[in-house]
């Protein structure tokens, strides 16, 4: 009898064992689609390598592309009870009450590539990349080439994205301001940031007699369909062309065509801020304060934009995605 | 019946359908006869291209003029829809990028292999399908349902790669145009997929026995015809037709998108079936009407976009023209036109029934 009690107890300990060896830190990590563009995927590929069992995570992953189904899995993950939530949200708006309940449930918010607009203190930090800084420097490098005149095909991404916003402010203030910088015909590649959407529109500009020189695509696939259009319609593109392609995101296909001259210009906007936060979370873990945020709780990562008459192989290799 | 009343009846079926596109022709005649000009240019790579609205019609139509086709023969054989051509279509389009890959590089060998297993996994998929609809006797519009909501994860779960990248000469000569021939390879596509259907329609009966099946299934099966192998191979050349749109629609942009490929085109090729005078309840087709009822639609968006209407709003323009053509080419108001065409053409002749 004593020896089974033992024999009981020890395996009820083993098991114990086992048991607290597999729980990590709970965490519930909201993203989008990964099948929406070569970025979503480098970033939800990164955040699915970092946040593993054998690095200290129960981390609990869902990507939904609108967002209802990103505040559901968010209510889900307050009722889970996880210690940690991290979001790239969909929209920047109508987040406020879910913040609200995380904060009063114990559980700490981080952004992560899309800021929200709320009060700041509804997040522990945001590690995001600065789209209107995205936005300004692309504006700034059309502004460099000196052209007389600035007739612009703006293809826009998902409306009320952070990222569109901020890619497409800058370029509308320009035009706004300058009398030579017009936007011939505005258009959006939807939710899904589609590139066939972005030819279709582009199509109709060109058959509608529209003429511009400038293509300002929100991301890279959504230049590629622009430049389709412009193929099968018999117009030049590129360094020696007679229209300006301008992308975002680095792909590396993308970097490629700049490579080979037949784009212009690529924004970086970097997919990867898992690194950033599994580091500040080990700091709130074990007891720390994080340091180096800015008054809006944020980390911003540092971008750089490609000129295709300077880019060179080796950059390809270090920020393609 | 003669001849010449095989030839009227055909054309009362593609009256409505000639009209529409007859009146959209007219409108843009009248609003700016610069939407019919074609030139030549030449674009990056160095090739002449023709460009101009009415090419891009015909070019961007031919997805959707090839789906139409299947559709048809779906929809005359079931009397029914199958709304999972968009989404199978991705699955089609992962599988041809998912052998690509496997074979390293592309070329028109590589390309054509590819196509040929694609096919194959899309008919198998469109089995599934007409398994449930043929044997089961699920209603189409259900059984479809099914691949409709889960194809593009499947797409998806074989291709793990969001966006894959195909970038060769093969690809592009497929998606935009062949170097030397300016017109846009998808338009040739559209003829040789209309060929072979009309060539299996002219040595075998298959044209007949689905028309059978669609009006009377028992009567066809007294008469020695198997509706459920005429449903099957309904689907199966269905199947054909969405692997071929898919292969246009992957080498257009020359990269694989599992979730805007040939996304919502099932919606557009049920209209185009329907807009071709089609009988949405099966039974007597005509593929014509179908093909014309998909360059309608893309006409119509072309049109829209030309009077730089927002793409936001197309849809609702869209919807209203579409809304007419339809209740045009309705039983009850085609009814009442023959009634007023015999009043107007023979005093009493109108109030006689019409005896066939």
């Amino acid at each position: 009898m004593k020896k089974i009690l033992v024999l009981t107890l020890a395996l009820i300990m083993a098991l114990s064992c086992f048991t607290a060896l597999a729980e990590g830190i709970k965490v519930g990590i909201i993203n989008l689609d990964p099948s929406e563009s070569g970025y979503r995927q480098a970033n939800v590929k990164n955040l699915t390598d970092t946040f593993t069992a054998e690095n200290g995570y129960d981390a609990t992953f869902v990507t939904a592309p609108t967002a209802d189904k990103q505040l559901e899995a968010a209510n889900g993950f307050i009722t889970d009870g996880v210690q940690y939530i991290l979001v790239s949200a969909a929209e920047t708006t109508g987040w406020d009450e879910v913040l609200e309940a995380a904060n009063e449930a114990g559980i700490k918010v981080f952004l992560f590539d899309r800021m929200i607009d709320c009060d700041p203190s509804l997040y522990t930090a945001a590690v995001v990349s600065d789209m209107r800084q995205e936005g300004e420097t692309a504006v700034a490098w059309l502004e460099s080439l000196g052209l007389e005149e600035y007739n612009i095909l703006h293809i826009q991404g998902q409306l009320g994205s952070a990222a569109q916003v901020g890619r497409s402010d800058p370029l509308t203030e320009k035009c706004e301001a300058e009398e030579n910088w017009t936007i011939v015909r505005e258009g959006t590649g939807g939710d899904s940031w589609d590139p066939n959407e972005a030819r279709k529109i582009a199509e109709a500009a060109i058959n509608a007699g529209e003429s511009f020189n400038i293509v300002y695509a929100e991301n890279d696939g959504m230049a590629d369909g622009v430049v389709q259009a412009l193929d099968a319609a018999g117009i030049t593109h590129g360094v020696n062309g007679d229209v300006i392609i301008m992308g975002f995101d680095c792909n590396k296909w993308a970097l490629e065509k700049l490579l080979a001259g037949e784009w212009n210009y690529d924004g970086q906007c970097s997919p990867f801020q898992a690194e950033v936060i599994d580091g500040m979370i080990k700091t709130l873990e074990a007891g720390g304060e994080i340091e180096g945020l800015n008054e809006l709780n944020q980390i911003i990562s540092v971008e750089k934009g490609f000129d295709a008459t300077t880019i060179t192989q080796e950059d390809i290799d270090n920020y393609g995605l | 019946m003669t001849n010449q009343k095989k030839w009227v009846a055909s054309l009362s079926q593609l009256l409505i359908p000639l009209v529409a596109l007859g009146l959209l022709l007219l409108f843009n005649l009248f609003r700016d006869p610069g939407f019919f000009s074609i030139q030549v240019a030449v674009n990056n790579s160095g090739n002449r291209v023709l460009t101009g609205n009415l090419i891009s019609i015909i070019d961007s139509a031919s997805e959707l003029a090839i789906i139409a086709m299947g559709m048809t023969l779906v929809t005359a054989a079931c009397g029914g829809q199958d709304i999972s051509v968009g989404a199978v279509g991705a699955i089609s389009g992962a599988v041809l990028v998912k052998v690509l890959q496997a074979f390293g590089g592309i070329t028109l060998g590589t390309i054509l292999v590819a196509l040929v297993v694609a096919c194959l996994a899309t008919i198998c998929f469109k089995l599934f399908n007409g398994t449930l609809v043929a044997v089961f006797k699920i209603q189409p519009m259900i059984a479809t349902l099914i691949l409709y909501s889960c194809g593009r994860s499947i797409a998806y779960w074989i291709n793990g790669d969001a966006t894959p990248q195909l970038s060769s000469p093969v690809v592009s000569a497929i998606g935009m145009t062949i170097p030397g021939i300016p017109i846009p390879t998808p338009i040739f596509l559209v003829l040789l997929v209309g060929l072979l259907l009309a060539l299996v329609f002219r040595f075998t009966n298959i044209s007949l026995y689905t028309q059978s099946v669609g009006i009377n299934q028992g009567a066809a099966r007294l008469n020695g015809i198997n509706p459920v192998v005429i449903k099957l191979l309904s689907f199966v050349l269905l199947g054909v037709c969405v692997s071929v749109a898919s292969l246009i629609g992957v080498c257009r942009l020359g990269q694989l998108n599992h979730k805007t490929l040939l996304v919502d085109i099932e919606m557009d090729a049920i209209l185009a079936v329907a807009i071709g005078g089609n009988n949405l309840g099966g039974g007597k087709f005509k593929l014509s009407g179908s093909i014309l009822g998909a360059y309608i639609i893309q006409m119509l968006t072309t049109t829209l976009y030309a009077m730089k209407v927002s793409p936001v709003n197309v849809k609702a323009y869209k919807a209203i023209v579409i809304i007419v053509i339809v209740v045009a080419g309705s039983p009850v108001v085609k009814e009442k036109l023959t009634q007023l065409w015999k009043r107007l053409r023979g005093g009493t002749a109108g109030a006689r029934k019409e005896v066939g």
